[in-house]
């Protein structure tokens, strides 16, 4: 088991003596089963340890045991605010590995689904982060939101959250009737919605005070340490798989990245927001775009990947999320690893934190915005 | 038909109330008190008592529908609807919110300082619900004591309020209960510094501390001082949601950071002790606000009832326009919180010493300037400015045109003022620090999947 040990010393009476404090596991503002051990002078964090695995299940081991297509349902329950997203890194593997030519409808329909689900999860993030911050409102306006995605995910996947939402070679069935209607009028009512949540912190002074200068983190460091998506790009790295190595049908899509400049936790805010409108930008081209025909790729009876390893990555809300796949030509993954953002984006924490108040550690983990379930998997 | 506000319709309703309040049961119970006691003891000890009853009862009442209101403006902010199953609308929360709590167990925690942990609540609650006794709800009966010196004694009774926290933070045992303890002291005793300084300005326009008299003066003047003090009252609003630990300042039990903070290790009636002392202690924070400037329980025609003999009916009326004052207030505070996201522990210092308690200074003495222009004004070419100096400064149209637009004034000199002094500090040129975000349309790599493949 591991230990979290942080000594504290008290060498003259004179010396105010550090205090620790244990946020978490048990804790309102961690998202989750996160521990975060603090050391404290005052209120300044002066030193700070993560204690995680409170949620592991063994999920790749797990996977060595199981078929290919039974692995599925598991990467939904990593990150559960993005299972969408995460289970198209794992056929989209599979497929890879296996050479199998998915229908290009099925293509647009996990771009739209896609975004869909970063819009989501980025809601939920928005209503986090605001909660942390002491906007509560704002929390529940988001999820008013996230609601509306949920409807088009229950009415496509039959289920709200851990959707199970792709098979191998392409999707489980087409598009039900009304979607291209549900999701034109969520993208139409779309802007509107976030113009007002914008009205509500991006020019109010105390939302600036908490945020602007908070948890800085520069482009190098951001680097060294291997952040993915908004965090990193909120200091001003431009990274996005979706443009850099483009799957699904993102090569057809025209969209921006947006790019933060102080690298501090506003940035990553906006950067944020306005990609949850390029998300709205791509649903709608792919939308427009999306072509007739089968969703599903003729499968051989079993899942069998040839001999070989094989890496892929998609941008997932959180990061870049990967999986790298070790198979021994059986019907089971010999090995099966996942690249975590999550996991990756905690650890620069402590760097962030340093120096700052315990109010500031609260905001800096609602803008790394982490799942437990992926970070611990 | 009598809605159709005819002075007739007016005059037939308005003298059928009074009626019944004329027989109304005071007179009736005075006379039955007689058969048992003496005068004085009715005047001294039995009427107070009954007055005490009817105030901690009403306020009461109106703590615990302060927070079904608290609950049902947040819920209609949050495209929501509320408490909606008990009772119609939900009405019967509030009594099934504290039958639930007093039926729960009283849990101390093993390590706590059990004593301490036992009496802090009662401490926060008695600070809260003593202030009452010298709140004018409305002019004779309705309240319970004119002390010469109210406004002190409510600053006084109020800050003890503090102690409960502190001590309940202490006595916890919890190091989320003991930061919210420091934290709270220290935002307690700045922001009382603030909130005694605000109230100085309007002070010297009344001339009294006693709570009904500063109501007769902005009577007898026929003005609110928060015409003459807006600088002042913002800053004792500010102060007071501060000093009643209200969003955005609710930092001592900021729930994301602290959890509960001072209350974390509560459950049951003691932690709905504290719950009740925050509720009357916004309450107290309102009623002086309104007692102070907003008038009181003046409202202008009241005073026609009083005139037409209708006494009963009219402390009646005053004192539900005092309610109806305070509860605009309270609405504010529910308002702002439900809004606003919550401030740092050191940005809320910052606010308290380098932006609100300059600001009382500067409030003061632009005030003191004020009255002595209007007093050195008076008589100079003819121009009258002042009625009389008896009761509180009576000024005449033309002082008061004066007062106000120094009053006015006042605010945007004291802005000035400030944002001179606090210009280089970092919370001050937010906007400044603030950078856009860039779009870039990055060249596209190698797909990792053809479209269509």
């Amino acid at each position: 088991m591991h230990q979290v040990e942080i000594a504290t010393t008290q060498e003259t009476l004179l010396d105010s003596p550090e205090m620790v404090l244990n946020m978490g596991p048990q804790h309102p503002s961690t998202h989750g089963v996160l521990r975060v051990v603090l050391k404290l002078d005052g209120e300044t964090v002066i030193d700070l340890d993560c204690d995680i695995g409170y949620l592991h299940r063994g999920m790749e081991k797990i996977s060595e045991n199981r078929m290919y297509t039974q692995i599925a349902p598991y990467w939904d329950r990593l990150d559960y605010i993005a299972a969408v997203s995460n289970g198209l890194v794992w056929v989209e593997t599979v497929e890879q590995m296996m050479g199998l030519p998915v229908p290009p409808r099925a293509h647009y329909l996990r771009t739209i689904l896609t975004e869909l689900n970063r819009i989501a999860s980025h809601l939920l993030w928005l209503a986090t982060h605001a909660l942390d911050i002491g906007a509560v409102t704002v929390l529940l306006w988001a999820l008013r939101e996230r609601e509306e995605i949920l409807k088009i995910f229950e009415r496509q996947f039959g289920a709200r959250l851990t959707c199970h939402a792709w098979r191998v070679g392409g999707m489980p069935n087409d598009a039900y009737d009304d979607f291209n209607k549900d999701v034109r009028q969520f993208i139409n009512n779309f802007p509107k919605r976030l113009d007002e949540y914008e009205t509500v912190l991006s020019e109010n002074r105390i939302w600036l005070s908490r945020t602007v200068g908070i948890g800085v983190i520069s482009g190098a460091d951001a680097i060294a340490i291997g952040l993915s998506g908004p965090a990193l790009r909120g200091s001003g790295v431009a990274w996005d798989v979706r443009k850099s190595r483009p799957y699904a049908a993102y090569a057809d899509m025209d969209f921006d990245i947006p790019l933060g400049e102080n690298g501090d936790t506003y940035d990553r805010y906006l950067v944020r927001l306005e990609e949850m409108r390029q998300s709205r930008r791509i649903i709608d081209q792919a939308l427009e775009k999306m072509p007739d025909g089968p969703v599903n790729a003729k499968l051989p009876k079993i899942v069998k990947p040839p001999v070989g390893d094989y890496y892929h990555s998609i941008e997932g809300p959180k990061g870049e999320i990967g999986c790298y796949l070790v198979s021994d030509g059986t019907a089971q993954p010999w090995r099966m690893r996942v690249r975590p953002p999550s996991f990756i984006n905690l650890q620069a924490l402590k760097q962030m934190c340093l120096g700052h108040l315990v109010a500031d550690v609260v905001a800096i983990i609602g803008t790394l915005d982490i799942v437990l379930g992926e970070i611990d998997r | 038909m009598w809605w159709r506000l005819s002075a007739r319709s007016i005059l037939f309703w308005e003298r059928l109330i009074a009626e019944m309040l004329l027989l109304s049961p005071i007179n009736l119970l005075n006379d039955l008190l007689l058969k048992f006691f003496s005068q004085e003891t009715i005047t001294f000890f039995v009427w107070p008592l009954i007055q005490i009853l009817l105030v901690v009862t009403l306020v009461a009442l109106w703590v615990a529908y302060a927070t079904y209101l608290e609950r049902k403006i947040s819920a209609f902010m949050q495209a929501r609807l509320g408490p909606m199953r008990v009772g119609p609308w939900g009405l019967l929360q509030p009594i099934a919110d504290g039958l639930k709590l007093l039926t729960k167990e009283d849990f101390i925690p093993e390590s706590a300082d059990r004593w301490i942990f036992f009496f802090a609540p009662y401490i926060a609650v008695a600070s809260a619900f003593i202030v009452f006794s010298v709140i004018p709800f409305g002019p004779d009966w309705a309240v319970i004591a004119d002390v010469n010196i109210g406004l002190l004694l409510v600053l006084a009774v109020s800050s003890v309020g503090v102690l409960a926290l502190i001590l309940a933070g202490w006595s916890s045992n919890s190091k989320y209960a003991l930061l919210g303890g420091l934290r709270s002291s220290a935002q307690m005793v700045s922001y009382e510094v603030a909130m005694g300084l605000s109230l100085i300005g309007a002070l010297m326009f009344a001339r009294t501390l006693s709570l009904s008299g500063i109501v007769a003066a902005q009577g007898s003047d026929s003005i609110w001082y928060i015409v003459y003090q807006p600088a002042g009252f913002l800053i004792f609003l500010i102060s007071g949601i501060a000093e009643n630990n209200r969003a955005p300042f609710d930092l001592p039990e900021a729930e994301s950071e602290l959890v509960a903070g001072f209350h974390t290790e509560y459950s049951g009636m003691r932690w709905s002790l504290f719950f009740m002392a925050e509720y009357a202690a916004m309450v107290v924070v309102a009623a002086i606000a309104t007692t102070v400037y907003l008038g009181g329980w003046y409202f202008p025609f009241v005073y026609r009832l009083e005139a037409g003999g209708y006494h009963n009916l009219f402390v009646l009326v005053s004192v539900l326009v005092f309610l109806v004052k305070a509860s605009i207030i309270l609405y504010v505070y529910f308002w702002l919180r439900w809004t606003l996201p919550r401030f740092r522990y050191d940005q809320l210092m910052d606010i308290g010493w380098k932006w609100l308690i300059p600001s009382t200074l500067i409030n003061i003495v632009l005030s003191g300037f004020a009255i002595f222009l209007v007093q050195a004004l008076d008589g100079w070419r003819g121009i009258k400015t002042i009625q009389a100096l008896d009761r509180g400064l009576n000024l005449t149209a033309t002082g008061k045109v004066i007062m106000i637009i120094i009053g006015l004034a006042g605010v945007f000199v004291t802005a000035a003022l400030l944002a001179r002094i606090n210009w280089r500090s970092r919370d001050f040129n937010l906007r400044t620090q603030r950078r856009n975000i860039r779009l870039v349309n990055l060249p596209k790599g190698k797909p990792a999947v053809q479209p269509g493949s």
